[in-house]
């Protein structure tokens, strides 16, 4: 034991010594373990989120009876099919918003306890017969998970009023209900939503459902069997949502490895006397490499429980942006509070220590293989470098190989990012390769003396700055990439909203025997110009939930419907005309049809096959979306009634009309959305989801400047050696200073200037290989010149902030300090 | 006290094996110290190396207070090396990031040998009662040579090792280093191999060897 | 009369208790208390048909009820029983409102089950009243929960003339056909059924004159049946006393043709309330006091842990009954939420016959 506790004593006496190597390998795993378990944070929140809705009734997704156009029906289904020996359970979900608080839309879960299969658990809980009659008596009970309560400013027992001024059931915190959903008696559910009689679906228990009962045929074609929230899969359909933020803190997370590696590397060298004295002194090789993995481990605890306690900080920070997009996106509620348990914490020190111990193992190999006797030789390591520049050369080479291949031959998400980190990865070790390789050039043509002097001592440093410049570069690429295809996206989804929300109004009748006369009383307004009706059914195509639409022959779709593709001719003429259809962009690349193709789709009447006319864009829609015309779609579902009008209107006429709306046929708000009003809400869905991109860009240009000051730091105390001799022959310090800073910068626009290509090139993997994988769109690549000038602009503010204190350090170094160089040189 | 016999060891290198010693022979008593002499390359530094067990024969015996060090593993040599053998070399003495005094109890430490009494009296005897706060850094040449001696010797080891000790001081520094450490060993038994090539310091010892062509070839008492 | 029901209520009321002040020691006065928001039971009620068949919600709790003692073609014996119970929940007083829909203050809860010698299958059903998945209607005569159902095919001004009774549980099916000629009987004094010395009573009245025929299907195997059955109806709000402990019943079809009810209610302390009604053939009634029965239980059967009397010695000496009434399947345990014994049993002694037992709080 006391040889282990003065050998950990002495190498940990290093650390006191040079304070800031040891804050640069905290910092280094600090920022890696900070983003990545950030990440993971929000990641885990969301699905935990999911899970909880999905889970809300009976502890797993249910097999539900809806209509197949996803609205509500009449709960005499429910009453005849019970009457007919099936035990379903009816429930009604909708959208409330309370009084007083305008900018929260909840959803709202009706069911009915009573009827649900006996000790079916709701939210976790099994409730007794007193706790059920409770439920449903009024008052009654609103269940709201705990966080949600806490957002709205809301209490228990309280019971907070609708828009419309009714009163909900008392409020009751139940910790495992899912987040944003109000659950209570369909009762009061009808009420609150002003659907009296209406359900939205049935519930079958597992076990019926299991035997696939076939339903009584007067019902055929009105209710299909769906598993509950197949239509609407969260897991599924965020997936490549959170695998892009797994991919962000992925990439941080190397990027904060490079830096532990580079500290670590570095306290190594420095420590070749101390382990020589320490072998020297009696410490056995294997004793000494325990200690130095004993000190990395320590270290790993420290950098990973500052960077976890900093990692759920940036979660909390950004879940609001993360959760409102995904509401946006995909109608997914995620709490608003982080709420994690013990194995979150955990799994980061794991990932710390395991990032820690990657970063270092091949110190560790170097201390382990170190010669006892030889000594610390200059030439022979710069030797070493130049073997080493080649074979990080060959590694960049297979690397851009693989990239090469993942190009040509990807087909999936996860070739997607093996083409980006290959990709990544290449040019970060090709970079002191191609650095090198200009330094020399340069050094080639360079006459004067100091000129030389300054390459060639620019390329000396090289090898201490290139793991601070690769991260730079990493960066700068990763943000002019994401950059590029985020203003990409703002601009062809501006350009694409623009024209297809074109309808002024858009406006949800309030059940199907409205339908009919809302569109006969639509038509007859003086001040309309066109209604459209659409007549929509909800469909799994190869497990992916899509709407199909009916649309009647209309001259507005032929202008204001752009296709991405279609048929030669007249397109639209051959939609109105024949069993043909159209479809999204997203859905032609999942379903692997082009125009002229056939598509099957399942209608109750057997499979109904159509060909593809024309595939059209549709961003941001996480399910498959297809046009048909309406007359072929009702000779298939000819009991569809239209369940939206689509309004071409003066939009001075709109006040009017509403009032006329709300009076005469009592239409809420909810159920009449105006242009503006989409295209507010669909540009604010977006923006949003980039913020989160934005904040963890960000985030990774400050970890590489953190790198490269640290790297700078690191090396103005070898620096002292270099510069004193021309301190000796007369550079004033100032001069020296200078010159440094020119030397930084130089190698750093270099690095920004390579970054620039490379950033385009990873803007097109975004455009054109990751968005078409994870979402299904293909983006045009645009260069944004402004964009590029104000990235670069901040990486040189960043580069100059990172190399001043140092540079700050050498000026202020004593003509003393730079003696003793000379003294000790010997 | 220390027998080597028939000792082969060569290295490799790029143009191929480089035998370095070649069957050599020395013998050591108790208290006794010696000077190994020879010209650069000789093997002087590899000999000394073996023998503090920092480093293994090819062939042949070395055998130290009836110990055979060529029949040990790593863990016994470094056990060994913490116990019985103090080793000062010609530089890269001390831990820069320890205090002098810390750095003078390190191998006794290591060794679990810190014995008090002696510490104080080898400050004393090496003039290093001002010097113990110190870093190494801060310290002359003669200085931290001092220091490295006096940590050698903390745990009384039964062979001090030296590998041109004042190697890097100048002349009269270097004698003041030489005399102190003679003056220690002559109150300890403690046994001395010292590597110099300094006729000078090698004549204050009580004997000296050459080394030669990987042989001990010459060997005189003084 | 249904102990099992009076249990629900118990429960309910337990339940509902909560919303009233804490009163710890009031519970069964808490149920007088909250009785008083519903209907109360008294001696001089006149029954009106068809209209006394169906639901009287201002009660607390009311139950249509029928077994059956039927054999099939190879003299193999089964019951069947049938029970669909309304439950009025208690008024709510913070928000009084309609009744309508969901609103709807009556949780409906049936009760099936089938018995041979030896198999017993039970199953029940739960159901909130308003919106038509269960309930009673009278033109045309039905009651129902889910796909269980008590339904009249008669074209006369008496629905139970001619009615269909069907049930289902995961284990067993079936459907008879009821047919009665003769007019129903109104039991206790013209329909007052006292429960206990205390005054505790309901309405009450019995049609046990029906001949049922139909199928049966158990484990998958289908029998043809044919046998008497027997109507209870009865309704009330406070129908039982603090230290009633449970309930001992018997309908029995004597083959001569009369009919006997009896029941006991077990006190906490003292002698157990005991009353019957004899019908004769023809349908007139006597009502029988403690005094002209002798009711003892003679052998008990371990049931679900339990010890319960399976077989009973029933004398009415005024009568001449001296009788041993013996369950035909010992482990007719009613294994549902709220458990209890119940099944068919075979009469022999001094007359012969089939008839029901049910027994709870055991």
């Amino acid at each position: 034991m006391p040889v282990l506790f003065w050998t950990l004593k002495a190498l940990l006496s290093h650390w006191r010594r040079h304070p800031v190597q040891f804050f640069s390998v905290l910092t280094g795993l600090w920022l890696a373990t900070s983003l990545l378990t950030g990440v993971q944070a929000l990641n885990s929140q969301a699905r935990e989120s999911y899970a909880k809705a999905s889970q809300l009734i009976g502890g797993e997704p249910q097999k539900v009876l809806v209509a197949p156009n996803g609205a509500n029906y009449s709960q005499a289904l429910f009453v005849s099919l019970r009457r007919a020996g099936w035990p379903v359970s009816p429930a009604l979900r909708g959208r409330i918003t309370l009084k007083n608080l305008p900018e929260q839309r909840l959803t709202l879960l009706g069911i009915e306890p009573v009827s649900l299969p006996s000790n079916t658990a709701l939210a976790g809980q099994s409730l007794d017969t007193a706790q059920i009659v409770d439920f449903f008596t009024p008052p009654g009970s609103t269940w709201i998970s705990p966080q949600t309560m806490q957002a709205l400013g809301l209490h228990e027992g309280e019971q907070p009023l609708s828009e419309s001024g009714q009163a909900l059931p008392q409020l009751h915190a139940q910790a495992d209900m899912a987040p944003g959903l109000l659950l209570m008696d369909i009762g009061f559910a009808q009420q609150l939503l002003n659907q009296s009689g209406q359900i939205s679906r049935m519930i079958l228990p597992a076990d019926f459902a299991e035997n696939t009962p076939a339903l009584p045929d007067d019902l055929k074609g009105e209710l299909v069997i769906r598993k509950s929230g197949e239509d609407n899969d969260l897991g599924r359909l965020t997936e490549s949502f959170h695998l892009n933020l797994d991919a962000l803190g992925f990439l941080s997370f190397v990027v904060g490895l490079f830096i532990v590696h580079a500290a670590i590397g570095l306290a190594l060298e420095q420590r070749r006397g101390l382990l020589r004295n320490l072998r020297a002194c009696g410490v056995s090789a294997r004793g000494l490499i325990g200690s130095l993995i004993i000190e990395l481990g320590v270290l790993a605890l420290l950098g990973g429980i500052a960077g976890v306690i900093s990692g759920y900080w940036l979660a909390s920070v950004l879940l609001p942006d993360v959760a409102a997009s995904l509401r946006g996106l995909y109608g997914a509620e995620v709490a608003g509070h982080l709420n994690l348990s013990i194995w979150w914490w955990l799994s980061g020190l794991g990932v710390a220590l395991f990032g820690a111990f990657l970063a270092g193992a091949s110190s560790l190999l170097r201390a382990a293989r170190l010669p006892l006797l030889a000594l610390a030789n200059a030439q022979a390591w710069h030797e070493t470098h130049a073997r080493w520049l080649k074979r990080q050369g060959w590694i960049a080479g297979i690397s851009a190989l693989i990239a090469l291949l993942a190009a040509l031959f990807g087909n999936s998400l996860a070739l997607g990012f093996v083409l980006m980190a290959s990709l990544l990865l290449s040019a970060a070790l090709g970079l002191p390769v191609l650095l090198n390789a200009l330094l020399n050039a340069l050094l080639g043509k360079s006459r004067s003396v100091l000129g030389q002097w300054f390459l060639a001592d620019c390329r000396q440093q090289l090898p201490a700055l290139s793991l601070a410049l690769m991260a730079l570069l990493l960066a700068m690429a990763a943000n002019i990439g994401a950059g590029s295809m985020t203003s990409g996206f703002r601009q062809t989804f501006s350009h694409w909203l623009e024209q297809r929300l074109s309808a002024e109004l858009y406006i949800n009748p309030q059940n199907s025997a409205q339908a009919a006369p809302l569109q006969k009383w639509l038509s007859e307004q003086p001040l309309t110009s066109a209604v459209l009706p659409n007549w929509q059914v909800s469909l799994q195509l190869h497990g992916w939930p899509a709407e199909l639409y009916g649309v009647i022959d209309s001259p507005h779709y032929r202008q204001h419907w752009p296709l991405l593709d279609s048929a030669s001719g007249d397109p639209w003429g051959q939609l109105a005309k024949d069993d043909t259809l159209m479809l999204s962009e997203q859905l032609a690349r999942r379903l692997k049809v082009a125009v002229g193709d056939e598509v099957k789709l399942p209608a109750p009447d057997g499979d109904w096959q159509l060909r593809v006319v024309g595939i059209y864009a549709d961003y941001g829609n996480p399910k498959g979306h297809m046009l048909v015309n309406a007359e072929h779609l009702l000779e298939h579902w000819p009991q569809l009634t239209p369940n939206r009008f689509n309004l071409r209107i003066d939009p001075h006429a709109i006040p009017q009309l509403l009032r006329v709306l709300h009076n005469k046929f009592t239409i809420d708000d909810n159920r009449i959305v105006d242009q503006i009003q989409l295209k507010a809400w669909s540009r604010q869905v977006f923006e949003r989801t980039f913020a989160v991109t934005a904040a963890l860009n960000s985030l990774t240009l400050m970890v590489a400047g953190v790198a490269l000051f640290i790297s700078l730091l690191t090396q103005s105390q070898s620096r002292l050696g270099q510069l004193a001799p021309l301190w000796a022959l007369g550079v004033t310090r100032r001069q020296l200073m200078l010159l440094n800073l020119a030397q930084t910068w130089l190698l750093a626009v270099l690095t920004l200037v390579l970054a620039i290509p490379l950033g385009l090139l990873l803007a097109w993997c975004l455009d054109a290989v990751i968005n078409v994988q994870a979402f299904g769109w293909r983006l045009p690549l645009q260069v944004f010149p402004a964009q590029l000038l104000s990235l670069m602009l901040l990486a040189i503010l960043a580069t100059l902030l990172a190399s001043a204190w140092p540079l700050y350090r050498l000026y202020r170094t004593r003509p003393a300090d730079l003696l003793r160089t000379f003294a000790n040189e010997s | 006290m220390l027998q080597v016999q028939g000792v082969f060891k060569s290295y490799a290198t790029a143009q191929g094996p480089l035998a370095v010693l070649r069957g050599a022979d020395l013998q050591l008593g108790q208290n006794e110290s010696l000077a190994l002499m020879g010209e650069s390359g000789s093997g002087k530094s590899t000999l000394l190396h073996l023998v503090a067990g920092l480093d293994q024969v090819d062939k042949g015996s070395i055998e130290i207070a009836g110990q055979r060090l060529d029949q040990m593993n790593e863990a016994q040599l470094a056990n060994w090396r913490r116990t019985e053998i103090g080793l000062v070399f010609q530089q890269f003495n001390l831990i820069g990031s320890l205090k002098v005094e810390d750095n003078l109890a390190f191998q006794a430490r290591l060794a679990g040998r810190y014995l008090p009494e002696w510490q104080a009296e080898l400050v004393e005897r090496l003039g290093l009662s001002a010097l113990l706060k110190r870093y190494p850094e801060q310290l002359s040449g003669g200085q931290q040579q001092r220091v490295a001696i006096g940590r050698a010797l903390a745990s009384r080891p039964g062979l001090l090792l030296a590998d041109e000790p004042t190697g890097n001081l100048d002349e009269n520094t270097s004698d003041e280093v030489l005399q102190l450490l003679l003056d220690l060993l002559a109150d300890s038994p403690t046994s001395l191999l010292m590597v110099t090539h300094s006729p000078r310091v090698a004549a204050r010892l009580d004997r000296q060897a050459v080394l030669h062509l990987g042989r001990l070839a010459a060997e005189g008492d003084r | 009369m249904k102990a099992k029901a009076i249990a629900l209520l118990l429960l309910l009321v337990a339940l509902t208790g909560c919303d009233n002040e804490p009163e710890e020691e009031k519970g069964f006065a808490g149920l007088a208390d909250d009785a008083a928001s519903y209907a109360k039971v008294t001696p001089d009620k006149r029954f009106v048909f068809p209209e006394d068949h169906g639901p009287h919600n201002d009660f607390r709790i009311e139950w249509w009820y029928i077994t059956a003692n039927l054999k099939d073609a190879d003299g193999q014996s089964f019951g069947v029983q049938w029970t669909l119970f309304r439950n009025a929940l208690p008024r709510s007083k913070t928000s009084p409102g309609s009744d309508q829909g969901w609103r709807d203050r009556n949780l409906w809860m049936g009760h099936a089950a089938v018995t041979c010698e030896d198999e017993h299958y039970a199953a029940e059903r739960y159901a909130r009243g308003g919106v038509g998945q269960a309930g009673v209607t009278l033109a045309p005569f039905s009651a129902w929960i889910d796909d269980w159902a008590l339904s009249s095919q008669s074209t006369t001004d008496d629905p139970l003339t001619d009615m269909q009774l069907q049930a289902r549980g995961p284990q067993f099916n079936y459907r008879l056909h009821l047919t009665s000629s003769k007019p129903l009987v109104l039991q206790g004094k013209q329909g007052f059924s006292q429960k206990s010395e205390q005054g505790q009573a309901s309405y009450y009245y019995s049609q046990p004159f029906f001949q049922a025929d139909g199928s049966i299907e158990i484990d998958g195997k289908a029998y043809q049946v044919s046998g008497p059955a027997w109507l209870d109806r009865e309704w009330s709000s406070q129908p039982l006393t603090e230290d009633q402990t449970g309930w001992d019943w018997f309908s029995l079809h004597m083959k001569d043709g009369a009919e006997v009810m009896l029941y006991r209610m077990r006190q906490k302390n003292g002698e157990p309330y005991l009353t019957g009604t004899w019908i004769n053939a023809d349908g007139n009634t006597e009502l029988l006091a403690a005094k002209d029965i002798a009711l003892e239980p003679q052998g008990t059967t371990g049931v679900e842990g339990r010890d319960m009397p399976t077989r009973w010695s029933v004398k009415i000496p005024g009568k001449g009954v001296d009788v041993t009434v013996e369950a035909l399947n010992p482990q007719a345990w009613m294994n549902l939420q709220i458990p209890y014994w119940e099944g068919p049993v075979q009469v022999s002694g001094s007359q012969d016959g089939v008839g029901y037992l049910e027994m709870t709080g055991y």
